[in-house]
C-alpha cells in the first residue's frame, strides 16, 4: 500500500496530504470490503469531512484491478459537484489505463509518464 | 532564443556586439538551456571540444568563465566562455582582460551548431540578402505548413532572416566542420518545438531517397534556413560523414523519417511480425526496445509519444515513429514532450503512400549507394559490435541484434539499413518482393538450415549477388548476424517451429530416456511401442506375453539368417501358441515372420547384428546418441537369456511327435516363464528409471513454486 502517484497543487502541504490520503485508504478499504456480493464498485465516493477542523473533502475511487484514486479538495471550493468529481475520477482511470498500455511500465511502480502528469496537472488547474 | 544579455554576471561586465550577441544566443540554446538557466554541461562540453582548442585551454576557459565556480554554466559564464574561446582562437591568451575588447566569433568544429557561429558575423551581409532569397522560395514551398506556422514564422523570419542566412553561407562554403547541418536544423528546431513540422518535408522526402542527397526541398521546413544549409551541407557531407551523417537523415528534421528510415523500419517490424498490416504486441516491442539499451523512462515515454491509440500494440506506423525516436534519442536528440507532427501515424500513413511506389526499383540502388560509403567506414566496428553482440542478446529478436549494433555505432542507418535488410529477411519467412529479391531468396534458404553455416554462406552469397560493393563488407556482418541468427531466430521462424516441432515430439520421450540413460527403456519403448503404438509402459498384464515373445522374436530374427530348420521347425511349434497372441497383442511387422525359439551361439552372435537392422527399423526416431552398440549391449544380456534357456529348452525336446504336444506345452511353459521372468526384469528397470525422472520432476517443481513465491508479492502489490 503505497502510492503510485501523488500531486498537489494549491498548496505544497505535500506532507499534510500524503498523510491524508494515508489515512483516507483505510476508509475506502473499509467501503471495498463492505460491498461482499456484487464486485467492486466501479466508482464508490467518500464524501465527508474527515476533520472538523480541516474541513476538507476526500472523495475515493477503486478501479477493477484494485486501484485506489484518491481526491482531497479544498471545502471552500464549493463548486465542485459530485459529477465534476466523477469526470475528473474518469479522466483519472482513462490516463491510469493508458499509463498500463505502456510495455514498459511495471504494475507498481510509481507513475512516470508525462502524459499522466500533464493530464493532472490540467485537470486540478482547471479546478482551482 | 535570448538576445544575449550585454552584461555577464560571473565574469564581470563584457559588452557583446550585435553579432556575437546572436552568435551567442545560437549557441546558448544550442547547448540545451534549462528553465533555470543553465546549460546541459554535455553540451557545452560537446561544443567547447569543437572548438578545437587544446583541453588546458577549454579547462582556462572554463574556470575564467566562471563555471566552475557555479557548477553550471549560467547565461553569464557560457558568454563568458564564448567570448574566450574565441580569444584563445584568435591566439590572444585566456584571460577576462582578452575579451574585454571586441573579439571575432568563435569557431566551432564539428559541433552541430558550429558551422552558422562561424559565418554568422561574416557573411552577414552578404548571406542576408541571398537569406532573404531563399527564405522566400522556401516559404513559398511550405504553404501547406505555413499556415501552421505562419505565425511563428512572420514574426520570427524577420529575426531569423539574419541568422539563416549567414546559415546559408555554410554551405555555400563548403565547411570543415561535420555535422553542421545536422546542428543547424537541430538548434532551429529546438527552437521552433517540435510541433513545427512542416508539411514541407514532403519534398524532403522525394529526394531524400536517392542518398542523404538532402531534401533541398526541406528548406521549407523549420526554417527552411536550416534546410537550405543542410541541403547544401549535406551534399556536401552526407556521404562521407556516413557516421554523423548517417543520422543526418534527419536532414532538415529529425522527426522526419526518410525514405531509408522507413524501409529499414518496415524491416525490422517484419522481422518481428510478418503481417505488416497487424500490430505488434507491446512486449514483443518492449523486448525489441529494450535492446536499444535506453533507459527504461525514456523508453517508457516514447512508447507514450508513439501508442497513439493506447492499445498496448504498435502498428507499422506507430512502430516506426517509435524507432525513430528512439534512433533519435540515441543520436543525442532529446524526446519531445508530444509527437512530433511528422511521426505521427496520419502523417507516416501519408508519407508511406507516395514514397513507397518509387521506392522498389532504385531501393536497391540507393542501398548500394549508400552502403559503400557508410560500410566501408563503419565496417571493422560494426563487425566488433556485431559480434560482441551476437553473444549478449541470444533472443529470438535478430533484429535487436541489428538495433543493438545501430545504437551502438553513430551510422546507424547506413550500414544498419544495409546489412540490415538481407538479414532482417532471413527470419521473415515472407517477404515482400519489393524489399529485396535476394532477401526472399535468403529466407527460404535460411529456415532450413537455420543453424548451417552454409545458410550463411548461402545469404552472403546472395547478397553479393544483389549488391556487389556491399556484400563484402556485409559478408560479415551477415555472417555475425546470421550466426547469430541461426540461434535466434530460431525461436522466431516459423519454418523454425515446424522444422522443430516434428522432432520434439519424438525426442521427447526418448529425452526422458535419456535423461534417465536407460537404455532398456530404449528397448522397451521400442519394444512396446511396436506392439502398443507408444503405449508408455506396457501394461501389465499382456505385455508379459508379446513382451516376451518379442524378445525372443528379436532374437529369432536373427535366426532369420541363421539357418537352422529344425530349430525352425521347432521355433515355429513352440511359437505356432503365440504366434495367435502375438498377432492380437502385437503388431510386429519385423518380427511376425520369426517365431523361433532356438538359440545358440552362433545365434547370439548373429543376434547382435540382426538386432542392429531390426532396431532401427522398429525405432526410427532413435537418436544417434543413442548408439546402437548400446542398444546391443542392452539387447545383448537380455535376449542371449531367454533364448539359450528357450532354445536350449526345446533343444532337449527333439522331434518325436509323440512328446509334441506335452514338449509343446511344456516348451510353452517354459518360454512363458522366461517372457515373464524378463518383462519383470524389464519393467522393474523401467519403474527406477521412472522414478528418478519423477523425482527430477519434483524438484523442478519445487524450483518453480519458489520462482513464483517470490514473483507472488509483487504481482499482488
Amino acid at each position: 500500500n503505497y502510492p503510485l502517484y501523488i500531486r498537489s497543487i494549491p498548496t505544497e502541504n505535500e506532507l499534510k496530504f500524503h498523510y491524508t490520503v494515508h489515512t483516507s485508504l483505510d476508509v475506502v478499504e473499509e467501503k471495498i470490503s463492505a460491498v461482499g456480493k456484487a464486485l467492486v464498485d466501479q466508482r464508490e465516493l467518500y464524501l465527508g469531512l474527515l476533520y472538523p477542523t480541516e474541513d476538507y473533502k476526500v472523495y475515493g475511487y477503486v478501479t477493477n484491478s484494485k486501484v485506489k484514486f484518491v481526491i482531497v479538495v479544498d471545502s471552500s471550493n464549493t463548486a465542485l459537484r459530485d459529477n465534476e468529481i466523477r469526470s475528473m475520477f474518469r479522466k483519472l482511470h482513462n490516463s491510469y489505463t493508458d499509463v498500463m498500455c505502456n510495455p514498459f511500465y511495471n504494475p507498481g511502480d510509481p507513475i512516470q509518464s508525462k502524459a499522466f502528469d500533464n493530464m493532472v496537472s490540467a485537470m486540478m488547474v482547471q479546478v482551482c | 532564443m535570448e538576445q544575449g544579455p550585454g552584461t555577464v554576471s560571473g565574469g564581470g561586465f563584457i559588452s557583446l556586439s550585435e553579432n556575437e550577441q546572436r552568435c551567442y544566443s545560437d549557441l546558448y540554446t544550442l547547448c540545451q538551456a534549462d528553465s533555470s538557466g543553465k546549460l546541459a554541461a554535455s553540451k557545452v562540453g560537446e561544443l567547447f571540444r569543437a572548438s578545437q582548442l587544446p583541453a588546458d585551454t577549454l579547462h582556462q576557459v572554463t574556470e575564467l568563465c566562471g563555471a566552475k565556480r557555479l557548477g553550471y554554466f549560467g547565461t553569464g559564464q557560457f558568454y563568458v566562455a564564448l567570448k574566450l574561446l574565441a580569444a584563445a582562437q584568435s591566439g590572444f591568451p585566456v584571460r577576462l582582460e582578452s575579451i574585454k575588447s571586441e573579439m571575432p566569433l568563435p569557431r566551432f568544429v564539428g559541433m552541430k551548431n558550429d558551422a552558422e557561429v562561424l559565418r554568422y558575423p561574416n557573411h552577414s551581409q552578404n548571406t542576408e540578402s541571398q537569406g532573404l532569397h531563399l527564405g522566400k522560395p522556401s516559404v513559398t514551398i511550405a504553404q501547406p505548413s505555413l499556415d501552421r506556422n505562419a505565425l511563428k514564422r512572420t514574426e520570427s523570419l524577420g529575426d531569423k532572416q539574419e541568422p539563416w542566412s549567414p546559415l546559408r553561407s555554410p554551405p555555400s562554403s563548403p565547411s570543415s566542420s561535420s555535422n553542421q547541418d545536422k546542428p543547424l536544423s537541430y538548434t532551429y528546431r529546438k527552437q521552433w518545438s517540435s510541433t513545427e513540422q512542416l508539411t514541407a518535408s514532403y519534398e524532403s522526402k522525394h529526394p531524400s531517397r536517392p542518398l542523404f542527397r538532402q531534401e533541398v526541398s526541406s528548406p521549407s521546413n523549420y526554417g527552411s534556413k536550416s534546410s537550405l544549409t543542410h541541403s547544401s551541407v549535406t551534399q556536401a557531407r552526407s556521404v562521407e560523414r556516413s557516421a554523423e551523417e548517417g543520422s543526418a537523415d534527419y536532414h532538415d528534421d529529425p522527426w522526419r523519417i526518410t525514405e531509408e528510415q522507413r524501409d529499414y523500419y518496415t524491416m525490422q517490424f517484419k522481422s518481428l511480425q510478418p503481417d505488416v498490416s497487424s500490430l505488434i504486441s507491446g512486449s514483443v516491442a518492449k523486448n525489441f526496445f529494450t535492446k536499444s539499451k535506453l533507459s527504461i523512462p525514456e523508453l517508457s515515454h516514447i512508447w507514450e509519444l508513439s501508442d497513439v491509440d493506447c492499445d498496448g500494440a504498435l502498428t507499422l506506423l506507430e512502430f516506426c515513429a517509435a524507432f525513430h525516436l528512439i534512433v533519435a534519442r540515441k543520436n543525442g536528440y532529446s524526446l519531445p514532450e508530444k509527437l512530433p507532427q511528422t511521426l505521427q501515424p496520419g502523417f507516416l500513413q501519408i508519407d508511406a503512400v507516395s514514397p513507397k511506389t518509387k521506392r522498389d526499383g532504385a531501393f536497391l540502388g540507393s542501398y548500394s549507394e549508400l552502403v559503400p560509403p557508410s560500410q566501408q567506414q563503419k565496417e571493422p566496428a560494426h563487425s566488433e559490435q556485431w559480434e560482441a553482440i551476437n553473444e549478449l542478446p541470444r533472443t529470438p529478436e535478430p533484429l535487436i541484434v541489428f538495433k543493438d549494433d545501430s545504437r551502438t555505432a553513430p551510422q546507424e542507418t547506413n550500414t544498419v539499413e544495409s546489412t540490415y535488410p538481407p538479414l532482417s529477411d532471413i527470419s521473415t519467412p515472407k517477404q515482400e518482393p519489393r524489399i529485396d529479391s535476394c532477401m526472399s531468396a535468403f529466407s527460404p534458404k535460411r529456415n532450413p538450415a537455420f543453424k548451417d553455416t552454409s545458410a550463411e554462406h548461402k545469404h552472403l552469397e546472395n547478397t553479393s549477388a544483389a549488391k556487389t560493393d556491399p556484400p563484402q563488407e556485409l559478408d560479415l556482418q551477415v555472417k555475425s548476424r546470421t550466426r547469430q541468427r541461426s540461434y535466434s531466430s530460431t525461436s522466431i521462424g516459423d519454418a523454425m517451429k515446424k522444422v522443430e516441432e516434428p522432432p520434439t515430439p519424438p525426442p521427447r520421450p526418448q529425452k526422458t530416456h535419456s535423461r534417465a540413460s536407460s537404455l532398456d527403456l530404449n528397448t522397451i519403448f521400442q519394444q512396446s511401442s511396436q506392439g502398443y503404438k507408444g503405449g508408455w509402459l506396457p501394461p501389465p498384464a499382456l505385455p508379459p506375453r508379446p513382451l516376451a515373445a518379442q524378445i525372443p522374436h528379436f532374437v529369432s530374427s536373427t535366426e532369420t539368417t541363421s539357418q537352422q530348420k529344425p530349430v525352425r521347425k521347432l521355433n515355429f511349434a513352440d511359437f505356432s501358441k503365440f504366434s495367435e497372441e502375438e498377432e492380437n497383442a502385437v503388431k510386429n511387422d519385423a518380427q511376425g515372420q520369426l517365431g523361433k525359439a532356438a538359440g545358440s551361439s552362433e545365434e547370439r552372435s548373429s543376434l547382435k547384428k540382426d538386432i542392429l537392422p531390426a532396431q532401427p527399423p522398429l525405432k526410427p526416431i532413435r537418436r544417434k546418441y543413442r548408439p546402437e552398440s548400446q542398444n546391443l549391449d542392452n539387447q545383448d544380456p537380455t535376449p542371449p537369456l531367454p533364448p539359450p534357456s528357450s532354445f536350449s529348452a526345446p533343444g532337449t525336446k527333439p522331434h518325436p511327435p509323440v512328446q509334441k504336444q506335452s514338449s509343446r506345452q511344456k516348451r510353452a511353459i517354459q518360454t512363458a516363464i522366461r517372457k515373464n521372468k524378463e518383462a519383470n526384469a524389464v519393467l522393474a528397470r523401467l519403474n527406477s528409471e521412472l522414478q528418478q525422472q519423477l523425482k527430477e520432476a519434483h524438484l523442478d517443481r519445487i524450483a518453480l513454486e519458489t520462482r513464483l513465491d517470490q514473483l507472488r508479492p509483487v504481482s499482488y502489490s
